[in-house]
């Protein structure tokens, strides 16, 4: 019987175990070093806002892995023997494999700035990083996030839950300017400010200031201020997790590299998730994919490979979704921070209510290209079909309604966007 | 080290868990109120007089709201659960078993020694329920019993909540609206509307108390003989009323089932649903969610059905029999309409709904119906002597006691602080496993997953009041629906990422339930487990 051995228990690998499972009796060993069972990662700032328990963000239940004879190992990996088909464990431990999947993800991304490695500086990403998070602000009265992107916010929110003030030092005009527009940008900026957070635009972490006992003490921006605090978050993105994977032989650039086929460099050996890099990307995004749906498409693709059914990664209109704090956002197909000439954008803004909604299309054919929705909820299946049958923007706008996935007596804005979009067209023209 | 992930994450920075200095005032407030109660249940004569009754009820009703304002008034408007699982009240901590107790203390003296409220059986009642005679004297013009003092507490707890959590989810219109329902249905049908009835009562004219949304079987005693027969001599409005309690449950309840799901009554109508919904809102994350529980669920659950059709056509037959020529209906003639009628409910299921049965539910149906048909059959074989193998009055008081009293109060409401706000509706309502049945097979009510949006990330399941893992369904892209599911709609406000909305079968999505369904996004892998 074929032995699958899965680097990682996160969406990604568990993906693909389910899968196997669900196809094959082959063995199959998840191995993490990070937690014993599955959690979901996203949910981590639940737990410490106190929303949730750490039992309460696991997927599974645990009888699950049991049931369907998924083992479960908890060791950490040090080296890869593709070669002879084994791992090799910190305990010096070896197991025999037939197939590889490394799906061991990613970890925060520090820019080597001068003190970073001082108690009370840190990332978020992993269940110890939490665990270090909640030690590192039990006396916090003030506190330093640094980089506006989704994981930022996500500590900015959790840190405010507990009562810190919170600086969040973003290096662009607007929050997360590398993925929304400057109006969306905006409105969430103005919505996180609202919440007490004191937002420092166009600034940057220069270098983090100890005390005499390697405490934080403060930071300093690169326009030369100096901000007191006890804690600093870095949420400067995230990197792959992959350096004993690099120093176990299997090419790697900035992640593992793969095929659109998910193989690495070595035969039998997949990766898949936030640590895999294409080397061409197969819809032409980028080539290192660090969100939750994705991992889990290319867990369901890798199994199929595994499987017998050899199987590229193919994945269709490009999703996303986020919260920051009260404001809910969601994405479908493609909406340019900075459009190309091409990418035409309309946008609405509800009175008095945070909500509004981007819409971008193509210049010439006037194709519907893709959607940015904050406070209004929109129904995956029809964008889904609208962005992959090419309507047309004035459809869209047109049946806009079919589209709303907001609960029952939520008001409604269809109209509002409508005649808007008739006055935005007619000065277009 | 991996030990360490059931570590929890205890707060030292408080603002979640500390009170603020309105909110400690407010609980001072709130709990002199009590504590004037407690005096008079001691008979302290200086506060017997209805200025005291007023001052109690009055603080009573200003702590809870001063204390919804402190919690909320100041924050933004949305999802409020920060600190959840650190407070002890709403952890199951010092504070929720400190609770469990009082509440469960206060049902037992309640239901089994009402004495201790003053309930005098000779001369006029003392104590608590003298002291609420003012009120119910302005309302109905008798003096009050302990269910009135029951009646006026529990009313004014699903009122003052009612303010709370409209606060707490000012920012959705769903949660408004029903919680503005249930504040009217327990206030104008279940405290007010009976106590004028009972105006109307006088010589040769008797309504018995009916709370009109009350509807059998979770009103169990709707047609013992009594009620029955008070209903009969009132002339057309009485027929009219025990006609309404048929209607309900036989026609009223079905298509509404059909349109909307049980929320229509459990979430927006209910009694016990409003009390949950209201003063039982703190605790609903204490829910059960493993499978295991929800096995145990759908077998008690079941069971109390059975029992309360056994009971009910127990208690109707044994009247019909010994009194015959006062109803039009004979023994025989209900005693076979009974058995055809479960009969027909039990074979339309298996026609058309026998694929979505599991194994043990078709076994369970199987062995209830044999149970209850033979039952009524050995009142056929045997001649008249004995119907079935219990007195009908043994049935209705084991009943009473056990399911009306025990279940529903001491432990459904008693126990809101450990087990969740419920525990009633979720494993012994027979009025909801009924409204379930419907729901999962007659009905265009679902909960809605949004394609692929799922995170995993378990608010939808941990806020569910009735112990449903939301998102075991919502991760694989299907559609959520469950016989137990309320529709009160907190999974859908809770979802960080837009995935949950409860509907009513329009929508884009054609079937309202698929099996194996497919996650949206990925087109090169078209199946999904």
């Amino acid at each position: 019987m074929k032995h699958i051995a899965i680097i990682g228990n996160g969406i990604s690998g568990v993906t693909a175990a389910r899968h196997i499972r669900k196809q094959t009796d082959y063995k199959i060993t998840l191995i993490s070093s990070e937690s014993t069972h599955f959690f979901s990662r996203t949910a981590l700032m639940y737990v410490y806002m106190g929303h949730m328990k750490f039992e309460h963000i696991k997927p599974y239940e645990d009888h699950f892995w049991e049931k369907n004879k998924i083992e479960l190992k908890s060791a950490h990996v040090e080296r890869i023997d593709a070669k002879k088909k084994q791992l090799h464990f910190s305990n010096q431990e070896i197991l025999n494999f037939d197939e590889l999947i490394i799906a061991t993800g990613s970890k925060p991304r520090f820019f080597n700035w001068k003190g970073q490695d001082l108690e009370g500086v840190q990332g978020l990403y992993s269940w110890q990083d939490l665990e270090l998070m909640q030690k590192n602000t039990q006396d916090c009265k003030r506190a330093v996030v640094v980089g506006g992107g989704l994981i930022g916010v996500e500590m900015a929110e959790m840190l405010i839950s507990r009562g810190i003030a919170v600086t969040f030092l973003v290096r662009d005009s607007h929050f997360w300017g590398s993925v929304l527009p400057k109006e969306e940008g905006n409105l969430v900026s103005k919505h996180i400010a609202k919440h007490g957070v004191d937002l420092r635009f166009n600034t940057e972490l220069a270098e983090i200031v100890g005390d005499e006992n390697g405490k934080v003490k403060s930071i300093k921006t690169n326009s030369g201020e100096e901000i007191n605090c006890d804690f600093v978050g870095i949420t400067t993105g995230v990197e792959p997790n992959i350096d004993f994977v690099k120093q176990s032989g299997i090419a790697c650039s900035a992640g593992v590299l793969v095929n659109e086929y998910l193989e690495t460099s070595e035969a039998g050996v997949y990766a898949i998730g936030d640590c895999a890099e294409f080397q061409q990307h197969p819809t032409n995004r980028g080539k290192i994919e660090q969100v939750w749906y994705t991992g889990k498409m290319m867990g369901e693709t890798v199994a199929q490979s595994i499987c017998g059914n050899r199987t590229a990664y193919k994945p269709g209109v490009w999703f996303n979704s986020a919260k920051f704090f009260d404001l809910e956002y969601q994405t479908y197909g493609r909406v340019s921070s900075k459009p190309d000439e091409d990418e035409v954008h309309f946008y609405w803004e509800a009175k008095e209510q945070e909500k509004c909604l981007k819409f971008a299309f193509h210049k010439q054919n006037l194709t519907f290209l893709g959607i940015n929705a904050f406070g209004i909820r929109l129904r995956h299946e029809v964008m889904n079909s609208w962005i992959k049958n090419q309507e047309t923007i004035d459809a869209v706008i047109q049946q806009l309604g079919q589209a709303n996935f907001d609960p029952e007596f939520y008001p409604k804005h269809e109209k509002e966007v409508q005649e808007a979009y008739q006055k935005f067209k007619a000065k277009r023209n | 080290m991996l030990n360490q992930v059931e570590h929890s994450m205890g707060v030292s920075n408080g603002p979640p868990v500390a009170l603020n200095a309105t909110q400690k005032l407010a609980t001072v407030l709130g709990f002199t109120g009590l504590f004037v109660l407690l005096l008079s249940a001691l008979n302290f004569s200086v506060i017997q007089s209805p200025v005291w009754l007023y001052i109690s009820l009055g603080l009573i009703a200003t702590g809870i709201s001063l204390f919804s304002y402190a919690a909320y008034a100041n924050k933004s408007a949305g999802i409020k659960n920060d600190g959840v699982f650190f407070k002890s009240i709403s952890s199951r901590g010092f504070w929720a078993w400190i609770a469990t107790l009082s509440l469960t203390l206060f049902y037992i003296v309640l239901y089994f020694f009402p004495v201790y409220l003053g309930l005098r059986t000779e001369g006029t009642n003392t104590g608590l329920i003298a002291f609420f005679d003012p009120l119910s004297q302005s309302l109905s013009g008798n003096p009050a019993s302990q269910w009135f003092v029951y009646g006026t507490l529990y009313t004014l707890a699903i009122l003052f909540f009612g303010i709370k959590y409209l606060w707490k989810y000012r920012h959705n219109p769903y949660q408004r609206l029903r919680t503005v329902s249930v504040m009217f249905f327990q206030t104008a049908f279940a405290f007010l509307i009976p106590e004028f009835m009972a105006r109307l009562n006088g010589e040769g004219f008797s309504l018995p108390y009916y709370d009109l949304k009350n509807i059998w079987p979770l009103n169990y005693y709707n047609f013992e003989q009594y009620r029955v027969d008070e209903f009969i001599s009132a002339g057309d409005i009485g027929l009219a009323l025990l006609v309404f309690g048929i209607l309900s449950i036989f026609v009223i309840t079905p298509i509404l089932t059909y349109k909307y799901g049980k929320r229509w009554y459990c979430s927006w109508v209910c009694g016990c649903g409003g009390l949950a919904e209201t003063a039982g809102d703190p605790f609903r994350q204490l829910s059960d969610k493993s499978t295991f529980a929800w096995k145990v669920e759908r077998w008690v659950i079941h069971s109390v059905v059975v029992f309360v059709v056994v009971m009910t056509t127990a208690v109707v037959a044994s009247y019909l029999g010994y009194d015959a020529e006062k109803y039009w209906l004979t023994k025989d003639a209900f005693l076979i309409a009974v058995a055809l009628l479960l009969s027909l409910v039990y074979t339309l299921i298996f026609i058309f709904k026998r694929q979505e049965l599991k194994k043990d539910a078709k076994a369970a149906a199987s062995i209830y119906l044999v149970i209850v048909l033979s039952l009524i059959g050995m009142h056929f074989w045997n001649g008249n002597s004995s119907l079935f193998l219990f007195e009908a009055e043994t049935l209705r008081s084991t009943y009473g006691f056990l399911i009306g009293s025990v279940f529903s109060g001491v432990i459904g409401t008693g126990f809101y602080p450990i087990f969740g706000s419920r525990v009633w509706c979720r494993f012994g309502c027979p009025m909801a496993a009924i409204l379930g049945i419907q729901q999962r097979f007659f009905s265009k009510f679902r909960i809605t997953t949004n394609g692929g949006q799922c995170i995993s990330c378990g608010n939808c399941s941990t806020y569910c009041e009735m112990g449903i893992d939301v998102k075991a369904y919502a991760q694989r892209g299907q559609n959520i629906v469950r016989s137990s599911c309320v529709g009160c709609g907190v999974c859908s406000a809770v979802c960080p990422r837009g995935v949950l909305k409860l509907e009513n079968g329009e929508g884009a999505q054609a079937s309202r339930y698929a099996e194996n369904p497919i996650t949206l996004g990925n087109d090169g892998v078209k199946l999904n487990f």
